[in-house]
């Protein structure tokens, strides 16, 4: 975090879901892995942080008790273009994501996913980022 | 109780709507037959009346032709001839030969009375010269007519007869020259007026005395007649009719009628039996038919109720089954609800363990933890824990694949792939049931336009009915993918008793299900079939008794 280089090595991750549980140790995981985490437990919060913070990458669930996934998905896309988003579905639910892939999202996992087809998402993701950003 | 109760309905309503349908049937037949009845018996009785009283006016003139032609001739022959020509016996034997040879045999004899009652000539069968009439009530009664005719009377020949005379003058002294007339022919023309089997006719004196030989014996005192003969009134043209039972309680219907100027009555009797006779019949015939009429509305009454209430009570019983599966499959579906609700529940903490153990496995490889001699044991934990989250996610994951609100939208799918899918869902239940299944999938098969959800139903759904014909027995069920001209073929066959040839046309029919109430719904092929028509594809099944059945789906490819 000390200089530049580091900074744009490390990928700037949101996770946003409301099963706090599951985003406290995935968080863990990753960071381990070398990302830069930030966790969100709600919609709501998940919009806070990307207010304050530019993220690479976020981790979006699209079932959540206050606001619906799709809805966090087009503030994002609204406030942040480039930030890539990443949905969680649960099985059988993947129109919902389909209808996000349709409002901006790079790709969708259904829930519960591997951890490695997530950093492989992420990475996926971050370097599309990359390149739009340059 | 309740089953009490509906037999109980049943059987009053198939009794209320018999007797509505006969009393609605026979009240007017009724109506109608007996106003027919009543008009016609009036018309008819009078028109017999009529023809009765018609009949004996006729009559009655004939009797009166006779009787005055006879004293016509009579009086004739008196005019013709003198006093002398006639007193001799061979001019009045000629002269009787002459009338009997044109009137026959009705005028018997001929004979010249003298003012004392002396008969002084004679011609005829008899020796009647110089009989002595002046004690005979005819010759008084001759005496002071110019014509008479007498009642019938025996006389001094002791046989019925009755005679004419005519009163002349011969040289101031009176004579009468009188006729006998055949009683046969005169009665003869009486006797031939009968009627049917009863009716018949004679005529009476003033006295009530026969002046014909009826057919049965009369009493001339009862009733008509007695009045009839008391009474002066009904002269001339009158005929009486009257009605009345006899002593053997018989209708008879009396016919009367004066004659020779009110001395003799013609009377007519014939019972009300035989001369209505063609009434009766008719009156007995319409009886018979009014009565089959009555039976076989009250049979047609009888079958017909019958046969709706057995409908009614089928379509009763119909729609209380079909109540039972609504029920029943709604209580499927909300069952499915809930099954894909648990499943999504559970979808989360699964999650958090599976990453937690991830967190372990990496905590694991910090150097310090290495040297644990545990270690092997803690990563073979883990790695367990892992496998099993893996294995909760996965039977959610098909839970979810099955339950009702996913996505019917059709796009491109393989169908191979959900066969494959299916296949692992069901081996479970197969390896239960004893039975294998076999796949045998085209590699090179297009993809068709489906809903894979709606695909993954129907295909589940031929699954388990073949599973459940084979029922633990033991068997195989195949299911084959291929390709022909412009559909993709899938054939899901098994080797389980087969379909009896009765139900086959019946069973893409909802609700219709050989299972017992409570295993199946009777939806499952209805609904394949209606899933498989929506998309232009066809559904059909062969199958033999014994051998197996197999069902055919046929997809178009650019559907």
């Amino acid at each position: 975090m000390a200089n530049d280089g580091e900074r744009s090595s490390r990928i700037k991750l949101l996770l946003v879901d409301d099963e706090e549980a599951y985003v406290r140790i995935l968080a863990k995981r990753l960071t381990r892995r070398n990302f830069e985490v930030t966790t969100a437990f709600s919609g709501v919060a998940g919009i806070q942080a990307a207010r304050k913070e530019d993220f690479d990458v976020a981790v979006l669930d699209l079932k959540m008790e206050d606001v619906d996934g799709i809805e966090v998905l087009k503030v994002f896309k609204r406030m942040a273009p480039d930030m890539e988003v990443i949905m969680l579905t649960g099985h059988g639910s993947e129109q919902a994501a389909r209808e996000g892939i349709q409002f901006g999202a790079f790709d969708y996992l259904t829930k519960p996913c591997e951890l490695e087809d997530l950093i492989v998402k992420i990475n996926e993701a971050s370097g599309k980022h990359r390149q739009s950003s340059e | 109780m309740n089953d009490d109760q509906n037999q109980h309905y049943y059987k009053s309503l198939t009794r209320r709507i018999i007797v509505t349908m006969v009393v609605v049937s026979v009240i007017p037949l009724l109506l109608i037959s007996g106003t027919i009845r009543y008009f016609f018996q009036v018309s008819y009785q009078e028109k017999v009346q009529d023809h009765l009283k018609v009949l004996i006016k006729k009559h009655r003139q004939n009797i009166d032709t006779f009787l005055s032609e006879k004293l016509a001739n009579i009086k004739e022959l008196g005019e013709s001839y003198t006093f002398e020509e006639l007193s001799n016996e061979a001019v009045l034997a000629e002269r009787l030969k002459v009338l009997q040879e044109v009137y026959g045999r009705s005028f018997v004899d001929l004979g010249v009375v003298d003012e004392q009652g002396i008969q002084i000539a004679y011609a005829g069968p008899f020796k009647l010269r110089l009989a002595d009439y002046s004690k005979a009530a005819w010759f008084n009664a001759a005496l002071h007519n110019e014509t008479y005719i007498s009642d019938v009377f025996p006389g001094k020949r002791g046989i019925p007869h009755f005679i004419v005379t005519v009163l002349n003058e011969h040289a101031g002294k009176k004579w009468i020259l009188r006729a006998t007339v055949d009683f046969d022919s005169f009665n003869s023309l009486v006797e031939n007026l009968r009627m049917g089997e009863t009716g018949f006719a004679f005529i009476l004196n003033r006295k009530g005395e026969l002046q014909t030989k009826p057919r049965t014996e009369i009493v001339a005192s009862t009733e008509p007649y007695a009045s009839f003969l008391a009474s002066n009134d009904a002269l001339g043209e009158d005929v009486l009719l009257t009605d009345m039972p006899s002593k053997s309680g018989q209708d008879v219907i009396y016919v009367l009628s004066r004659l020779k100027n009110g001395d003799w009555i013609l009377a007519f009797q014939q019972t009300a039996e035989d001369a209505y006779s063609a009434l009766y019949t008719a009156r007995r015939i319409a009886l018979i038919i009014f009565a089959l009429g009555v039976l076989c509305i009250v049979a047609v009454a009888v079958v017909l109720t019958r046969r709706v209430v057995a409908r009614i009570m089928s379509a009763d019983r119909e729609k209380q089954m079909l109540n039972e599966r609504v029920i029943e499959a709604g209580k499927l579906a909300s069952l499915g609800e809930l099954a894909a609700g648990i499943a999504h529940e559970i979808n989360n903490p699964v999650a958090v363990m599976v990453e937690e153990a991830g967190w372990i496995q990496d905590l694991l490889e910090e150097e310090d933890l290495k040297e644990s001699k545990n270690l092997e044991e803690f990563k073979q934990s883990l790695k367990q824990i892992r496998l099993q989250g893996v294995r909760c996610k996965e039977i959610t994951h098909k839970l979810l694949s099955f339950a009702r609100k996913t996505d019917p939208r059709p796009r491109d799918v393989q169908l191979n792939e959900l066969v494959d899918e299916v296949v692992n869902l069901c081996q479970q239940r197969a390896r239960y049931a004893t039975v294998k299944i076999n796949t045998e999938l085209d590699p090179q098969l297009p993809p068709v336009h489906a809903s894979p959800t709606e695909m993954q139903q129907v295909i589940m759904n031929l699954i388990n009915n073949s599973l459940d014909a084979i029922d633990g027995r033991g068997g195989v069920v195949e299911v084959k993918t291929s390709t022909q001209d412009d559909y993709v073929v899938l054939e899901v066959g098994d080797n389980g008793p087969g379909i009896p040839e009765a139900y086959l046309p019946r069973i893409f029919d909802p609700f219709f299900t050989t299972k017992p109430v409570g295993k199946g719904t009777g939806l499952g092929l209805s609904i394949c079939y209606g899933i498989i028509t929506k998309m232009g594809g066809k559904i059909s099944v062969s199958s033999a008794i014994e051998v197996g059945t197999t069902f055919h789906i046929r997809i178009p490819i650019n559907g």
